[in-house]
């Protein structure tokens, strides 16, 4: 954890929206929100750049497809051609159009598989990873959202509970 | 309320007017015997050309040679016989092919701007029938579009009239003579005959008319009653006419298009057909919405709403290429004579369109508007809009041309002339419509949420 931070727990997501436009209005930096469902604009309210799964997504296709492309060339027409129904494996090329679904579907599985497993690294989970969850309520009902403190701490503190929030937890000094 | 501006309706006259000149000197200059047709060719294509002919009358071993003949009326009894037999009825073949040139062309055209106009009402009926909370902004542009049904209908209906009539030879199977020496087509006799083909396709018109006027008439009362029942009953007529339409939709394919390889079949082929309308259907929704907003008009249509019709574009220009695949992949596996020829045809004579549609309808769309942004950049969705269109014009060419005017195909005065004609009358009846009534939708129940749709 980089600076201390004040932990508001809200019970509302309109009201959670609300807050964390007013907060970042007020120039606070809100470290982290964590919430039991995906709240709809939360991204944009909270300034999140957008994300690049998409263009990882891509090249894991394209991928996938060169994967297929090879894997054919290899299985089909270089390691053991056959004459399937009169059309004899000489190039590539020619059974080309046999070959589009399994292109077709290689690229989508390396495409799908890698983009979950990439979101769940870039997401920092893994197997056998701990819960990294400030307050177990943020999976039933509650919203909690991490704001850094600056350098007047009862400002933000009343800042909060103006926002909405049900509690706010400041950190224990050590 | 819409005003037609004076420059889009002039250009709209001026693209009439030359498309019909272009259009009369296709049909002029077409060949009226044998001779005219031999010295045409000849002239065309220098003496090199001569030599090659005589080579491929000389082939007729081969499926697509035989299937051009059985397509001609000469039967197959012909084929054994003297090679002097042979070349004259090869001669008269070339008469026809040049003579349904200009009515092939205008043919393609006429079918392509109608089956856009088709395309918008399926998915206008979805929109309804669905009861789809985006898209009521984006009524009065469908509405506006689908009215070319009427006189787009009508022109292919003439048309469809006059083969029955004898004045082209692009149905092969409505020459008696033909049907004759065909065992095949008489067995088909009893649903391709011209008495049942024209009865059906004045239902297949006739229900989606009807539809398209009374649908547009509950739109507009609605605006003006005051309780919504005008949209239930909308609701309603728009459920039945999805029923309807994927039934006759189908048919139509078949009857319009696929007869013209009468011999030919594929089972997906209404699929085909209404995958290529419905992509250019909703393009033309796109670029006209986009257009009219540009203009000052339709301003509480937003980013949101182009960016799901450009997921459309997108979407349907997948599904399109999926059933091309599959058509051609199953086709082109089992290898079977009588339907391998199709693409037979098509990749001997057609290569550069077969193949070059397949590049513009899908790696281009899909490349192009694969990125979220880019598909709330207008001028993206334009531009892509006007390749997809492209496309599919060459997907219809190439799904009539190869059975009416065989390798004798070239984009020239005729094809522009109809593409222009058509353009022009379809510009003018569709953005006439728009004047009518205002752009938005007064009272649909769904028109708040339309208004604050948000991706």
């Amino acid at each position: 954890m980089a600076a201390t931070t004040f932990k508001a727990i809200y019970n509302d997501d309109d009201v959670l929206m609300n807050a964390v436009k007013k907060i970042r209005s007020e120039k606070y930096h809100i470290e982290e929100v964590y919430t039991p469902f995906p709240v709809h604009g939360l991204d944009k309210a909270m300034g999140l750049a957008d994300t690049r799964i998409a263009i990882t997504s891509f090249m894991y296709g394209c991928l996938g497809l060169a994967v297929a492309i090879v894997m054919m060339n290899y299985i089909m027409i270089a390691d053991w051609p056959q004459d399937i129904g009169g059309k004899p494996s000489f190039t590539y090329l020619e059974n080309m159009p046999a070959f589009v679904p399994i292109m077709f579907e290689m690229t989508v599985f390396f495409a799908a598989h890698l983009m979950v497993i990439t979101f769940y690294l870039r997401s920092r989970m893994w197997p056998f990873k701990k819960a990294e969850n400030p307050d177990v309520r943020t999976t039933d009902d509650h919203f909690l959202v991490e704001v850094e403190v600056g350098d007047d701490e009862e400002a933000l503190k009343s800042l909060l509970l103006e926002t909405g929030a049900v509690e706010v937890h400041v950190p224990k000094k050590k | 309320m819409y005003t037609f501006s004076n420059r889009l309706k002039l250009g709209s006259y001026i693209a009439m007017a030359v498309g019909l000149i272009c259009l009369a000197t296709g049909f002029f200059t077409a060949p009226s015997n044998v001779e005219e047709a031999k010295a045409m060719v000849a002239s065309a294509h220098g003496d090199g050309h001569g030599g090659g002919h005589g080579a491929e009358a000389g082939h007729h071993g081969t499926e697509g040679e035989k299937e051009y003949m059985d397509k001609s009326g000469h039967g197959t009894e012909g084929h054994g016989d003297a090679h002097a037999h042979d070349a004259s009825h090869h001669d008269e073949h070339l008469l026809h092919q040049l003579q349904n040139r200009p009515w092939a062309a205008l043919y393609v055209a006429a079918f392509f701007f109608f089956m856009i106009a088709l395309g918008v009402l399926a998915f206008y009926a979805i929109q309804r029938a669905a009861q789809a909370g985006w898209s009521p902004l984006l009524f009065r542009v469908m509405e506006g579009i689908t009215a070319y049904l009427v006189p787009g209908g009508i022109i292919v209906f003439v048309i469809l009239v006059l083969s029955v009539l004898h004045m082209n030879h692009m149905f092969v199977w409505m020459d008696a003579d033909t049907v004759a020496h065909d065992k095949l087509l008489q067995g088909k006799a009893g649903y391709l005959n011209p008495t049942f083909f024209l009865i059906r396709a004045a239902i297949f018109l006739g229900g989606w008319i009807f539809y398209r006027e009374y649908s547009r008439k509950l739109s507009l009362a609605q605006d003006e009653s005051d309780d919504n029942s005008n949209f239930v009953k909308n609701f309603r007529w728009s459920a039945a006419f999805l029923v309807f339409y994927l039934v006759t939709e189908s048919m139509m394919s078949w009857d319009w298009i696929m007869s013209l390889d009468p011999h030919w079949f594929s089972t997906l082929f209404g699929w085909y057909v209404f995958a290529s309308m419905f992509v250019s259907g909703i393009t033309t929704i796109a670029i006209i919405t986009i257009y009219l907003k540009s203009k000052g008009y339709l301003e509480q249509v937003n980013d949101s709403h182009i960016h799901d019709l450009a997921k459309f574009m997108f979407g349907i220009s997948i599904f399109w290429t999926y059933l091309w695949f599959a058509q051609f992949m199953l086709i082109w596996y089992a290898n079977i004579p009588e339907e391998v020829t199709y693409f037979v045809a098509r990749f001997q004579d057609y290569q550069l369109p077969f193949l070059g549609m397949v590049a513009l309808n899908f790696v281009f769309p899909l490349l192009v508007l694969m990125n979220s942004d880019y598909k709330r950049v207008n001028w993206f969705v334009i531009m892509t809009g006007i390749v997809v269109l492209f496309g599919h014009y060459l997907d219809v060419f190439v799904m009539v041309m190869p059975a009416t005017v065989g390798d004798q195909w070239y984009i020239g005065l005729p094809e522009i002339g109809g593409i222009l004609f058509f353009g022009g009358l379809f510009t003018f009846w569709v953005f006439n419509t728009l004047t009518k009534v205002p752009l938005q939708p007064k009272r649909n129940p769904f028109v708040e949420e339309s208004r604050q749709f948000h991706y």
